[in-house]
């Protein structure tokens, strides 16, 4: 039986990477993301975990150190935020045309300027065309549950890529809730050793990360895409097994009070508990108002969301990043791109809500779907609101 | 040797790009970047081998009569050879002269 315990989420992450018995860390410490870091140097220091500890000097090396490790045949774990990330990021694009099934935690900060150290998702929707397997999690229980579910996924031989679990910064990392930790033995049998496809080894040289030409450019990147969207049924399969073993079964898009909604409010990470809060408190007050959570947000889900908001006469669609400049936030103008063409379609409301830190509260869902059902929401193609900002 | 790349489809590909056969470098056609290829006036080569020492892309090669020739599947007509033969017997023309 599982252990019930009070534990914060960054360190229930890191105890999931110890007991994936991850042979290679390679992280710069940055908030919030420094509490999973510091955990996992104390697990190699106490020998509590038998894995090189890499201290890097910035994240570019982290990534550049992982993508070796990988590539060498290394179960391997980073975790970064915000300007890590976008130090990082000419490194990350490189991991999954590798196919190196790198797992990263992201615990999710706005990005400068202004500085910020607080929580929206700023930093992933800057690399949201990375090519990794992106997820995000609700909670800290989510966070432990997906580290063991990637490291299963991206090492499939079927899927080969690196998986990024979108984590909110401070919400999630520094929150103490209670959760289920696992025991060894129940993991290994759901997460076997770490068997790599191809890696460097002097007995049999490869190449890894050499150069295209025009000429084969173009295929590299179509194998690329095709190799990430046939990754989906071995995601799907993962969370079955994981669900078979614990109870706790996950799904591409998970919906909340959804059935009788023709107001559905679409989130991602941590807001998700929030709004299926405020969705009891509005259906007490006799607001038939429904919750998706995207979970899966690469490869995205077309299908699941197509089905899952064909009844739903509005979306409020609530982003955490802006695209100045551009058709709203990023999830909303994918969305309402998913919907384009479709005979029948809900309008989608845009709110952007939360940015750095910005507390939104249960009853701000309700503000935000008052708004819509009083008829004052903007829906009209790029049109956008900034939720609670002063005027 | 590997096909050549013109001829490779995207489910061809090696998972994650990988090159698992070594010197697969010579499958890369530089010879069609030049506009300007070596001709070799015979009577005048002292066969020095300079342009065959020369050459950075090493596309020289001894013929069955004992010259250096370039091989036009590599030779990206950079002129070297010509500026490098001590008795001016190479001459860089227009390919489509040739």
């Amino acid at each position: 039986m599982a252990k019930r315990l009070g534990m914060e989420g960054s360190i229930a992450a890191s105890e999931a990477v110890r007991l994936a018995d991850t042979d290679v860390v390679a992280a710069y410490p940055i908030t919030p993301q420094t509490h999973i870091v510091e955990h996992l140097s104390e697990f190699v220091n106490n020998g509590e975990l038998d894995a090189e500890f890499i201290p890097v000097e910035s994240e570019h090396s982290a990534m550049s150190v992982c993508i070796g490790s990988s590539a060498a045949g290394a179960r391997t774990f980073t975790c970064t935020s915000s300007q890590g990330l976008a130090l990082m990021s000419e490194i990350v694009y490189i991991a999954p045309c590798l196919r190196l099934p790198i797992v990263m935690i992201l615990a999710n900060r706005s990005l400068s300027a202004p500085i910020s150290i607080w929580n929206d998702h700023t930093d992933v929707m800057s690399i949201r065309d990375c090519g990794w397997i992106q997820v995000f999690v609700e909670n800290g229980q989510e966070t432990f549950d997906h580290v063991l579910w990637a490291f299963r996924v991206g090492e499939d031989h079927s899927v080969l890529h690196p998986v990024i679990i979108n984590m909110d910064g401070f919400i999630l990392t520094h929150t103490i809730e209670p959760l289920e930790l696992l025991d060894q033995e129940s993991v290994d049998r759901f997460l076997p050793p770490y068997e790599p496809y191809l890696s460097l080894h002097p007995d049999k040289p490869v190449t890894m990360g050499c150069i295209a030409m025009p000429g084969l450019y173009t295929e590299t990147k179509k194998a690329q895409d095709e190799a990430l969207k046939a990754s989906m049924p071995t995601i799907l399969q993962g969370w079955k097994e994981f669900g078979d073993l614990t109870g706790r079964y996950y799904e591409p898009i998970e919906e909340y009070a959804t059935e009788d909604a023709e107001v559905l409010f679409v989130t991602m990470g941590s807001f998700g508990g929030t709004a299926c809060a405020a969705a009891d408190i509005m259906r007490e007050r006799g607001k038939a108002v429904g919750i998706l959570k995207i979970r899966l947000w690469r490869p995205f889900p077309f299908e699941v969301f197509r089905k899952a908001t064909q009844k739903a006469k509005t979306l409020i669609v609530i982003d955490r990043a802006t695209s100045y400049g551009g058709p709203g936030g990023p999830v909303a103008s994918e969305l309402r791109a998913a919907l384009y063409g479709e005979k029948k379609q809900p309008s989608v409301v845009n709110f952007i809500a939360g940015l750095a830190g910005r507390d939104v509260a249960p009853q701000d869902f309700e503000k935000m779907a008052d708004i819509v059902l009083e008829g004052k929401a903007k829906t009209r193609q790029e049109e956008y609101q900034i939720y609670g900002v002063r005027e | 040797m590997a096909k050549p790349e013109s001829e490779i489809t995207w489910q061809e590909l090696e998972v994650g790009f990988v090159v698992k056969e070594p010197g697969s470098a010579r499958c890369y056609r530089t010879g069609d970047w030049k506009s300007l290829k070596p001709v070799l006036e015979r009577q005048l080569c002292v066969h020095c081998g300079l342009c065959y020492i020369y050459c950075p892309d090493m596309a020289y090669g001894l013929d069955p009569d004992g010259f250096f020739i370039a091989d036009l599947y590599y030779c990206k007509g950079c002129g070297i050879c010509a500026q490098e033969c001590p008795t001016k017997a190479i001459t860089m023309v227009p390919e489509e002269e040739a």
